[in-house]
């Protein structure tokens, strides 16, 4: 099974040999292997769970040596790490997909944080350190103030920052877990080009990701591991490695079809959605531009676009003008004009809508699976404003089964789930609403291939009973997979739909760039609504859409 | 996580019955119970360190009416820091209404129930007007009821002309230290207390057996048999014990009907209304919530509503306990209610507790205060054992939270 076949040595920086990893009741790694040579971007690939990050915590000293059994070798010598104080001596960082950053400070105090530069009385030199702060900036090609608080920066430039604070201690080995998932395709080419300009320079990387494309632009060798076992380390200049075969490594199995069958058979229009105008919620303009579409029963309607098309803020905007100030537009259902002006009222019209970001605005996590499922219906088990708690957990079991939830119970919390089965409570909740529209916002988001399958056949099943579902994804191939049809979004304004027979890549990305589409004013400075007509903490905008 | 095992559980005929061992059954789910244990250790601690004394008629029906008002507070406390919110301003709430009725009662000689509901019409005002500025304008509660123990207290430093009021007319202060004693008789003991009792044990068995019939036909999993009927036992044995103390003091106080009436609903609206539903999603997570479709302002308006409401509750019962309104009174009482919620378990983030935890918890504070005062301890070393206790029951909180992985 595993064709280690690359020559081992001198010429590796790291050698992890035989870890195993194991926890009260679970064996996390076993005899897992891995092997990176000096001065490569070393890609590390698996499914949610696989094991990844156990393996990563184990080499940072996170897990101190002795919690785990094997051997690891760093530099050409054996590493007994007892915390990540000693890793990080060591020449070994981690860059988490969470940043570690304070964003009130500025970028110069953020980079030194902890290792300040001091003058004389030991007090900080803040000329040197704002001094040195902009030759670190420089190496990842920021153009900053070390000044300027960091939080007025985008995900993608603090991406950049977290790096540059990592190159500034002298580091042999970089590690970055997800370092693009929060980022939008311009932010992940630099940071891509960035560890190219890196790789020149001699340093070696490790990197976490789900994004294959990415993985295969840019790696030297990618390491597949499933169920907490090595599978395979594929050359990736040698051998003529594809998505495909990585897909196959990570799941085992192939993948004959990523995308269920369906027979297409749609009905009447069920949705309507004409000129729709939403402006921003705190700044003077238009996020969302005289946007009409409709949708019809048993059809799955996709919405492409690039960050910042206003994707999310019209869906939102729609499901009761959850999302910036309505300025117009008019919504139908089965040709009726209806009103939805708060959630109440659209989830009461037949309207759900899934967040993209789940664990923020989607679940309470620190609360069981039943509460969940019956959050949005909870009148339909109620009698006399009294829940019925054996209903409810009827009803949740019903969704555990037909969703194939994997929880012991349901009474299991949702904060402990997997991000795929964290999404399919959030889906048996939209579907327990019983609505006729489901406006579903980049539902396979960070979950694995196995699950995003499992998701898919989930929407289809719905249109099936004749539902209509609206899909936003930012992954071009899942709307094509998935669609009856796609609308492009660019700069909040429709600039076409195609039906899923003209539909390609090619095609949709001329018009989602449509109209300008590329040169959307970005938002540099997230702005925190208030009041309770919007979910708090800069929701208006995703992480990926705050970036520049 | 023994995931595999349940999840084959077909749905069977015969019951699915949990775990047999009641000690087993206690320590699966230490968060829950520790207050519990904790409650038992405390109260056999001090009864055996004051001789028994502790558990004497006079002692039980002693913390009953001295922690009374406490535990009305609570109540309201734990659903505002359920929601995620804090309110500072019960003390000055309870001087204020128990002000509002003297004054009107006393100062005025209206009969007694005017002066009780004009309390409660102020507590519900107080509650409109802290409601309003949390749910509508959008002002943390922290600040807006800090703002309002400010201007309560003046209110009723205003109400009172700086100076107490007292005292009530019989059948005012009848309400926080009266009986209901001899009904129908007894030898040497309320026997209307023993049927009253009675009664509420047989109410309790017979509701828990019908959730049980109900559990099975839902195929959920039940107690198992003798598991069951020990825990019916165990609150049979206790509240009668209870009760016998009680009728062999001085009856049945009305304080305490007002309480377990309160106690009961305030129970049932939490763990199954809507309302109370909503108040658990908004406290564990706002947005998601507001996604959801669930009213946020309107929620938050009505959970300080019920907060003066609870306080006038509160604010009656100290005034009729004290005889008479002074303009010092209820002074922390904020603090105590808070300190029993968090002691019962509810989080520091809001989302999470109980409010028969935050009963346990205002009892735990009662019993050591008391037992304490039995064994005639220092005032000053009190406060200090009544912080300890506070910081350790929310460490022990803190602790289990992180053993079990969440958050």
């Amino acid at each position: 099974m595993t064709e280690n076949t690359r020559a081992t040595g001198a010429e590796n920086i790291l050698e992890m040999r035989s870890i195993t990893k194991t926890f009260p009741g679970v064996k996390a790694l076993s005899e897992v292997s891995l092997s990176v040579r000096r001065g490569e971007v070393h890609a590390i690939c698996g499914e949610n769970g696989a094991g990844k990050s156990t393996l990563m915590k184990v080499l940072s000293g996170v897990y101190p040596h002795g919690t785990y059994e094997g051997e690891i070798h760093f530099d050409g010598k054996l590493s007994t790490f007892s915390g990540i104080v000693d890793s990080e001596k060591a020449g070994i960082a981690i860059i988490h997909q969470e940043l570690a950053l304070v964003p009130y400070l500025s970028v110069a105090e953020n980079l030194f944080l902890g290792n300040e530069i001091k003058g004389r009385g030991g007090l900080i030199d803040w000329n040197r350190t704002n001094g040195e702060a902009s030759k670190l900036l420089a190496r990842v090609g920021l153009a900053e103030n070390p000044t300027t608080p960091i939080g007025q920066l985008g995900v993608g430039k603090q991406q950049l920052v977290e790096i540059a604070k990592a190159l500034s201690k002298d580091v042999k080995l970089l590690i970055l877990d997800e370092p693009t998932a929060a980022l939008n395709d311009n932010d992940s080419a630099h940071l891509l080009d960035l560890l190219r300009q890196l790789r020149e320079e001699g340093m070696t990387s490790i990197m976490i990701s789900h994004k294959l494309n990415e993985i295969e632009a840019i790696s030297d060798a990618v390491t597949i591991i499933r169920d907490g076992q090595t599978i395979e380390t594929l050359d990736m200049r040698a051998d003529a490695v594809t998505e495909d075969r990585i897909i196959r490594g990570m799941v085992g199995r192939d993948l004959d079809s990523r995308y269920p069958e369906r027979e297409s058979r749609p009905g009447e229009e069920i949705l309507r959605i004409e000129d729709w105008t939403v402006g921003h919620a705190s700044q003077d303009r238009l996020v969302v531009d005289h946007a009409s579409l409709n949708v019809r029963a048993g059809e799955v309607v996709g919405i492409a676009g690039l960050m910042g098309a206003g994707r999310t803020e019209l869906a939102m905007s729609v499901f009761g003008r959850s999302y910036g100030r309505y300025l117009g537009g008019r919504l139908y259902l089965h040709g009726k004009p209806v009103q939805a002006r708060s959630v109440r009222e659209a989830i009461k019209v037949g309207l759900a809508y899934a967040t993209e970001d789940r664990k923020k605005f989607g679940l309470n996590l620190i609360d069981d699976i039943k509460r969940n499922v019956s959050a949005a219906a909870l009148g339909k088990l109620a009698t006399g404003g009294f829940v019925d708690a054996n209903e409810e957990i009827k009803v949740a079991e019903d969704s555990k089964r037909s969703m194939n939830i994997k929880a012991p119970t349901v009474s299991a919390l949702t904060g402990k789930l997997s991000g795929g089965n964290q999404q399919k409570v959030v889906l048996s909740k939209w579907i327990f609403s019983d609505p006729e529209v489901l406006i579903l916002d980049e539902p396979t988001r960070g979950i694995d291939v196995g699950a995003k399958y499992e998701i898919y056949t989930i929407i289809n099943r719905l249109v099936a009973a004749g539902k209509a579902v609206i899909v936003i994804s930012s992954e071009l191939p899942e709307l094509l997979g998935i669609c009856d049809r796609i609308y492009t979004l660019s700069a909040g304004r429709i600039t076409g739909q195609l039906p899923i027979e003209q539909a390609s890549q090619e095609s949709l990305m001329v018009l989602m760039t449509k109209g300008g589409g590329l040169t959307t004013e970005p938002d540099p400075h997230p702005t925190t609504p208030s009041g309770d007509d919007l979910p708090p903490s800069g929701d208006d905008l995703t992480p990926q859409e705050r970036t520049a | 996580m023994s995931g595999s095992t349940l999840t084959k559980d077909k749905p069977a005929p015969t019951p699915r019955t949990g775990t047999a061992n009641p000690f087993v059954a206690i320590t699966q789910n230490l968060r829950e119970s520790g207050i519990y244990i904790a409650f038992v250790v405390v109260v056999v601690l001090f009864a055996i360190l004051t001789d028994g004394l502790s558990l004497s008629p006079g002692n039980i029906t002693n913390i009953v009416l001295q922690y009374s008002y406490v535990l009305v507070l609570a109540i309201g406390m734990l659903i505002v820091i359920v929601a995620g919110h804090i309110d500072l301003s019960v003390g000055s709430v309870v001087a204020l209404t128990g002000a509002v009725s003297a004054q009107l009662v006393i100062g005025s000689s209206q009969p007694w129930w005017v002066g009780v509901l004009a309390a409660l019409g102020v507590g519900l005002v107080i509650g409109a007007w802290q409601g309003f500025w949390v749910a509508v304008v959008g002002i943390p509660a922290f600040i807006v009821t800090l703002a309002g123990m400010l201007l309560f207290r003046g209110l009723t430093f205003f109400v009172l002309n700086n100076v107490s009021l007292s005292p009530f007319p019989q059948q005012y202060g009848k309400i926080a230290t009266g009986f209901s004693n001899g009904l129908i008789g007894g030898n040497g003991y309320d026997a209307f207390t023993l049927l009253i009792a009675v009664l509420a044990v047989v109410a309790f068995a017979v509701s828990q057996v019908r959730t049980r019939i109900v559990k099975i036909r839902y195929q959920q999993v039940v107690d198992a048999m003798p598991l069951f009927v020990l825990k019916i036992v165990a609150v049979a044995a206790v509240v009668m014990a209870f009760a016998w103390q009680l009728a062999n003091s001085r009856g049945l106080p009305y304080v305490l009907v007002i309480l377990a009436v309160l106690i009961l609903t305030y129970s049932m609206v939490m763990k199954s209304s809507v309302f109370g539903r909503q108040v658990y999603a908004i406290g564990g997570n706002l947005a998601a919530a507001q996604l959801s479709g669930v009213n946020v302002r309107r929620v938050n308006f009505w959970i300080f509503v019920n907060m003066g409401f609870l306080a006038a509750v509160a604010g009656v019962i100290f005034s009729s306990r004290s005889n008479g309104a002074q303009p010092s009174a209820g002074n922390s009482f904020e603090l105590d209610a808070i300190a029993a919620a968090f002691i019962g378990g509810a989080a520091v983030t809001g989302g999470v507790g109980k409010i028969q935890g935050a009963m346990i918890g205002g009892l735990l504070v009662g019993v050591i205060s008391n037992g304490m005062q039995l064994l005639g301890v220092d005032q000053s070393l009190q406060s200090v054992i009544k912080g300890l206790v506070l910081l350790l029951a929310v460490a022990f909180d803190v602790f289990n939270k992180r053993r079990s992985g969440v958050r």
